[in-house]
C-alpha cells in the first residue's frame, strides 16, 4: 500500500525532539529526581510558568513533563517520578548524557490576571513540580502582588519536594505551610491533609486566586475548602492530567470533555473543567 | 454554480482524464473493485473503475450489486476513506541511531519520494471530511510539515453523487449529497438512453487547465438539467437522517443517560467504526528500537478510542467501560468536536453503521438519547 | 520500600543478561519461532547470552536467568513442580504462545473427562500420570508478560525481548484485529460477505492475516483486552450461525481462555434426558 509505505517527512516540525544534556541532577524522594538540562544547540527553551515538554529517553519512549525551572533563565529543569518505564529510563539518565525534549506545549498559569490580588498556591506530592515555576515568578514580582501563600501536602515528610528551597521561599516572603498525611514523632509540622490548610490560611476571597496541582482526588476537596472559604472555582486553577502523547493537539487521547489537554490545559480554571469531572469515566 | 463553469465530457472521452493526469505527473487514486467491495487504490484507466456496480448498504452490511448499466461511479462510499493518504494507517515520525551518550542523532530523512496524488471520485461527503482533518492537522498552533506535504499538491476531482445509500444521511449534517467547493473539478455522471457522458464543474483554476486538455463541450440547459435531476435524486433518497437541532447540548445533558449502558450490551469495542470515519484522527506515537539498542524510530499509528490504553493514566484507564468509550467517540464526534475545532466531526457518511460488524447506528442512537427526553418532558 | 530504593533505577541495557527458553506441553511451534530469530539473535550476541534452550543446544549453563521464555501449558503434576522451579530461577518471566497463555488445545481435555481419554487411548492407562486440566502458566506462577498466538508472531516475540533490553513497554497492543485489518486496508469479511469472524473479540498481533485471504478470523490469538463474545456471537446467529457452530468456534488454541470459554459453554446445551452420569 503506497500510503502506508509513506515514511518520510521533512524536518523538523513538532514531532522531532531536541537533544538536551543532563547537566545536573537531585534525588528528591525515593522515586523522585530534579533534572537540569541544557539544549545541545545552545538556544534556551523559552516557557511560561505551567507549560509541559514531552520528554523522551533514548528508545524508552516519551512521556509528558511539567517545567519546573525559572521561567527568568537558567538551565531547563524537570522533576520526574519513576512510575513506569519512560519515567524510570529518564531518571536513570546521569549527568552528561542526553534526552529528547519537545515542546514546550500547553496553557499555562494565567500569572498576569492575579496582579493585585492575594495567591494561594496549593500542591499535593509530586504536584509541586508545575507550581514550582510559578512560584519563581510570583515571588521575582511579588511587588505586583498580594499576600502570596503555599500549602503543600505529601503523603509523609520523605515524599516532600524540594524541601531546601521551601524555607528560601518562605523567607523571601512567601508563607509556606507544609503538611503530611502521616509522619513520626519528628516531625513537628502539621498532620492532615491539605484541604484543611485552607481553612486556617488568610486571604481576600473576593479578590484571591489559587493555582492547584495534585492528586484530582485532593483538588476537588481543596476547591470545596476554597469555596467554603468564599472563593469560586472561576478563580481557581488546576493543572490536569490526562494521557498525552503529540503535544500537538492531534493524537486525541488527552481529552477531557470538550477540551484537548495538551492544548486548552493543562492548566484550567476549574469552573471550566467541574461539569466534565462530575462525570465518571468521562 | 454558474453556467459558464458547466462542461460536458463523453464517456468515451474519460480515459483523456487519465492521461492528462499522468501527463501531470499524478497517480491517480480512485474506487475499483476488490475482494467484494469498492476500495480506494490506485488506478491508470476506467477499466479499473468499478463499471455496472453498486452496492447495498444497512447496518453491519454491504454487498455489491450488479447494475443495469455500465455506470462508472454508480454506488456510495465503501470501507476506504481519503483519510489513509492525508493520515497514514502508519508513518515513521523520525529515526535516529544512539549516541555513545544516550543522544540521538537523527539520521537524515530519505528524500520525499511520495507521490503526487490525484483524487477522483470522492464525493461530497468525503470534501467535507478532508476539511475537517485539515483543520484539525493543519489549523492549529502546531503543525507536522509532514501532514502538510501530503497534502500540498493533492487534486481532487470529486463525482457528485446521483444516488444515496441507505445508510447515507449527509443531508442531516449539511455535507451533501452535492459538493460545492473543495475539488478541482467535479463531475455528475448522466446515463441517457444512448448517451453516457458527464456534467463538469470547474472548481479552481488548475481544474480548469486540466479541462483545457480534455475534449469538452459547454453543456447545454437539457445536461444542466439532467445533472440537476441526478443531484435532486440524491438528495430524495438518503437513507437515514440525524436531527442536530441543539446536539451538542443535548449529548452534554445526557451523559448518563442509561442509553449508553444499552449500547454497550452491543458495543464490540472492536474500533471498526474509527477505523472507517473519514474524520477520526486518533494515533498512537510510540518507540521502536532494534535488537542491538543501536536505532531507534518513533512510529504514529491509527488508534482508537475505543482501546483500553487509549485513555491510560498512571493509575489506569479513564474509560474503563465499554459505555463510557462509546459515550466518548459519539459524544466527541457530535458535540465536543464543536468545541475542539469549530465543527461536528460527522459528515453523514454512514460508513460506521454500515461496517459496525453489530450494527450499531450512531443515527439510532442519537434518537435515542433525544427521544428519552421528549419522554422525560411527558412526566409530570 | 526496599533497601536500594535510593538508588537511581537500574538501566536494562546496561548489562549482558542471560536468557533461558523452558518447555512444557506444547507442540514447540512457538520456540520454533525464536529459532526463527537466528539471524536477529546472533546479532545480539554481545547483549544476550542464552544460557537455556535445548531446543537449539545441549549445552547448558546454570541459572539463576535474567530471562526465561517459556511455551507450553501445565498438563501434569511434574509440570506444576517443575514451572514453580524455573519462576524461582528467572528474574523475568514471559511466557508465549496460546499453550502457555491459555493452556492450548489440549485444553479441550477441560470440557470432557480425562479418564475416559486415557483408558480408550493408551493400552495401559495406569502409566498415564496426567492432570484433568491443562492450563496456563500463570494459573502456577505470576508471570511478567504474556505474549498471545498460536503460533507466536515472530516479529511480536523481538519486539518483545528488544523492549526488555531497552527497558521500554513492548509495542504488544490488546486491542482487537479489527484494528490490524482496517489499517491495512483488508475489506471487513464479516460485513461484505457475511463469513463468521472471531477478529472482533481477538487480540492483535498476527497482523490480521486470515481475513486478508478471505477467511474469518479464528482466535489464534485469544481474547481482546474486552472481548463481548455475547453480542458477537448474537450476530453470527443472524448471520447462520447454528448453537454447535458457536459453540466450535471459541473451542480451538484459546478454548481454555476464560473469555472463551465462557463463551462457548453458553451456546453449549445438554441433550435432552439431562447430562450423561
Amino acid at each position: 500500500m503506497g500510503a502506508a509505505a509513506e515514511l518520510t517527512r521533512p524536518r523538523p516540525g513538532p514531532m522531532v525532539p531536541a537533544s538536551f544534556t543532563v547537566t545536573g541532577k537531585r534525588q528528591e524522594t525515593a522515586d523522585t529526581w530534579t533534572l537540569e538540562l541544557e539544549p545541545r544547540d545552545g538556544a534556551r527553551l523559552e516557557f511560561a510558568p505551567g507549560q509541559f515538554t514531552m520528554l523522551s529517553a533514548f528508545g524508552a519512549g516519551e512521556v509528558p513533563i511539567s517545567i519546573s525551572g525559572d521561567p527568568g533563565g537558567g538551565p531547563l529543569v524537570h522533576t520526574v517520578r519513576a512510575v513506569g518505564l519512560a519515567t524510570a529510563a529518564i531518571c536513570a539518565a546521569k549527568p552528561g548524557e542526553a534526552l529528547g525534549v519537545r515542546g514546550p506545549f500547553g496553557r499555562p498559569w494565567p500569572l498576569e490576571e492575579l496582579e493585585g490580588a492575594d495567591v494561594l498556591v496549593v500542591a499535593g506530592g509530586i504536584g509541586l513540580a508545575p507550581l514550582r515555576p510559578a512560584i519563581l515568578a510570583l515571588l521575582a514580582g511579588q511587588e505586583r502582588y498580594g499576600r502570596l501563600r503555599l500549602l503543600y501536602g505529601g503523603r509523609a515528610p520523605d515524599q516532600l519536594l524540594y524541601t531546601a528551597e521551601l524555607e528560601e521561599w518562605s523567607a523571601r516572603g512567601m508563607e509556606v505551610a507544609v503538611t503530611v498525611d502521616s509522619a513520626g514523632p519528628e516531625w513537628l509540622g502539621h498532620v492532615g491533609v491539605v484541604p484543611r490548610l485552607v481553612h486556617r490560611a488568610r486571604f481576600d476571597p473576593d479578590s484571591a486566586g489559587a493555582l492547584l496541582c495534585g492528586p484530582e482526588v485532593m483538588m476537588r476537596f481543596t476547591v470545596s475548602a476554597l469555596a467554603q472559604a468564599g472563593l469560586t472555582s472561576e478563580r481557581v486553577r488546576a493543572s490536569m492530567e490526562r494521557n498525552m502523547q503529540c503535544g500537538t493537539a492531534h493524537c486525541g487521547h488527552c481529552q477531557l470533555g470538550p477540551t484537548l489537554v495538551c492544548r486548552d490545559g493543562p492548566v484550567y480554571a476549574w469552573s471550566e473543567l467541574e461539569r466534565w469531572l462530575a462525570v465518571r469515566e468521562l | 454554480m454558474s453556467e459558464s463553469a458547466s462542461h460536458t465530457l463523453e464517456r468515451q472521452d474519460f480515459d483523456e482524464l487519465f492521461g492528462a493526469l499522468a501527463r501531470r505527473g499524478y497517480t491517480v487514486v480512485g474506487p475499483t473493485v476488490r475482494d467484494q467491495a469498492i476500495v480506494y487504490e490506485e488506478i491508470a484507466s476506467s477499466a479499473e473503475l468499478p463499471i455496472g456496480w453498486t452496492d447495498e448498504q444497512e447496518a453491519g452490511h454491504y454487498r455489491l450489486r450488479r447494475r443495469e448499466d455500465a455506470a462508472l461511479f454508480g454506488y456510495n462510499v465503501g470501507p476506504h476513506s481519503w483519510k489513509r493518504y492525508q493520515l497514514p494507517p502508519e508513518v515513521r515520525l523520525w529515526r535516529a541511531r544512539r549516541d555513545a551518550d544516550g543522544g540521538l542523532t537523527e539520521l537524515e530523512p530519505e528524500p520525499r519520494t511520495a507521490p503526487r496524488y490525484a483524487f477522483l471520485g470522492a464525493r461530497s461527503c468525503e470534501l467535507h471530511a478532508m476539511g475537517i482533518l485539515d483543520r484539525v492537522l493543519l489549523g492549529g498552533a502546531h503543525t507536522d510539515p509532514a501532514d502538510r506535504a501530503r497534502r500540498e499538491d493533492v487534486l481532487v476531482i470529486a463525482v457528485q453523487c446521483a444516488q444515496a445509500g441507505n445508510t447515507c444521511f449527509c443531508s442531516s449534517m449539511g455535507t451533501g449529497p452535492t459538493a460545492e467547493s473543495g475539488f478541482d473539478i467535479a463531475l455528475t455522471e448522466v446515463l441517457e438512453q444512448d448517451r453516457h457522458y458527464f456534467v463538469l464543474e470547474v472548481g479552481s483554476e488548475r481544474g480548469g487547465e486540466l479541462l483545457g486538455e480534455l475534449r469538452h463541450a459547454p453543456a447545454g440547459q437539457h445536461e444542466r438539467a439532467a445533472a440537476s435531476a441526478a443531484h435532486d435524486r440524491a438528495a430524495a433518497q438518503m437513507g437515514r437522517e440525524l436531527d442536530v437541532t441543539d446536539i451538542r447540548d443535548l449529548l452534554y445533558r445526557n451523559l448518563e443517560n442509561p442509553r449508553w449502558e444499552e449500547v454497550a450490551e452491543r458495543c464490540l469495542s472492536c474500533g471498526n467504526c474509527t477505523m472507517v470515519c473519514p474524520t477520526c484522527f486518533c494515533t498512537s506515537v510510540e518507540d521502536v528500537t532494534d535488537l542491538a539498542g543501536e536505532h531507534v524510530e518513533r512510529h504514529q499509528r491509527w488508534d482508537s478510542c475505543f482501546t483500553v490504553d487509549y485513555s491510560h493514566i498512571h493509575g489506569g484507564s479513564v474509560r474503563a467501560s465499554t459505555r463510557s468509550r462509546y459515550r466518548q467517540w459519539m459524544t466527541h464526534k457530535l458535540a465536543t468536536w464543536i468545541d475542539q475545532f469549530g465543527s461536528s466531526g460527522c459528515v453523514g457518511c454512514g460508513r460506521c453503521i454500515a461496517w459496525c460488524p453489530v450494527g450499531i447506528d450512531i443515527t439510532e442512537e442519537a434518537r435515542a438519547i433525544r427521544d428519552s427526553e421528549a419522554v422525560g418532558d411527558a412526566r409530570p | 520500600m526496599s533497601a536500594d530504593s535510593n538508588q537511581t533505577p537500574a538501566k536494562q541495557t546496561s548489562a549482558k543478561q542471560t536468557l533461558a527458553v523452558w518447555k512444557f506441553s506444547s507442540c514447540d511451534g512457538c520456540q520454533l519461532s525464536l529459532l526463527d530469530c537466528e539471524d536477529e539473535l546472533l546479532a545480539l550476541a554481545d547483549r544476550l547470552r542464552i544460557a537455556y534452550f535445548l531446543e537449539a543446544t545441549s549445552a547448558v549453563a546454570e541459572g539463576p536467568y535474567d530471562i526465561s521464555i517459556v511455551e507450553g501449558s501445565i498438563t501434569t503434576p511434574h509440570d506444576a513442580e517443575r514451572i514453580r522451579e524455573v519462576r524461582r530461577q528467572s528474574r523475568t518471566l514471559i511466557t508465549i504462545g496460546a499453550c502457555a497463555t491459555a493452556g492450548g488445545i489440549q485444553a479441550l481435555r477441560n470440557f470432557g473427562d480425562v479418564a475416559e481419554f486415557t483408558s480408550i487411548v493408551y493400552a495401559s492407562p495406569d502409566f498415564i500420570s496426567t492432570l484433568s486440566t491443562s492450563t496456563p502458566i500463570s494459573a502456577h506462577v505470576p508471570v511478567d508478560f504474556e505474549l498471545n498466538g498460536c503460533p507466536i508472531n515472530k516479529v511480536q516475540l523481538l519486539e518483545v525481548i528488544g523492549a526488555h533490553l531497552a527497558g521500554r513497554r513492548p509495542r504488544v497492543r490488546g486491542h482487537s484485529v479489527c484494528v490490524e485489518c482496517k489499517r491495512r486496508g483488508t475489506v471487513c469479511v464479516m460485513v461484505a460477505h457475511g463469513t463468521p469472524c472471531l477478529g472482533p473479540v481477538t487480540h492483535a498481533g498476527c497482523g490480521a492475516i486470515c481475513p486478508a485471504y478471505d477467511r474469518g478470523c479464528y482466535g489464534c490469538f485469544g481474547p481482546m483486552e474486552s472481548p463481548n463474545t455475547a453480542a458477537l456471537s448474537a450476530r453470527m446467529a443472524e448471520l447462520g450461525s447454528e448453537e454447535i457452530d458457536l459453540v466450535r468456534v471459541y473451542r480451538t488454541f484459546n478454548a481454555g481462555s476464560a473469555a472463551f470459554r465462557e463463551a462457548s459453554e453458553a451456546h453449549e446445551h445438554e441433550p435432552a434426558g439431562g447430562a450423561p452420569a
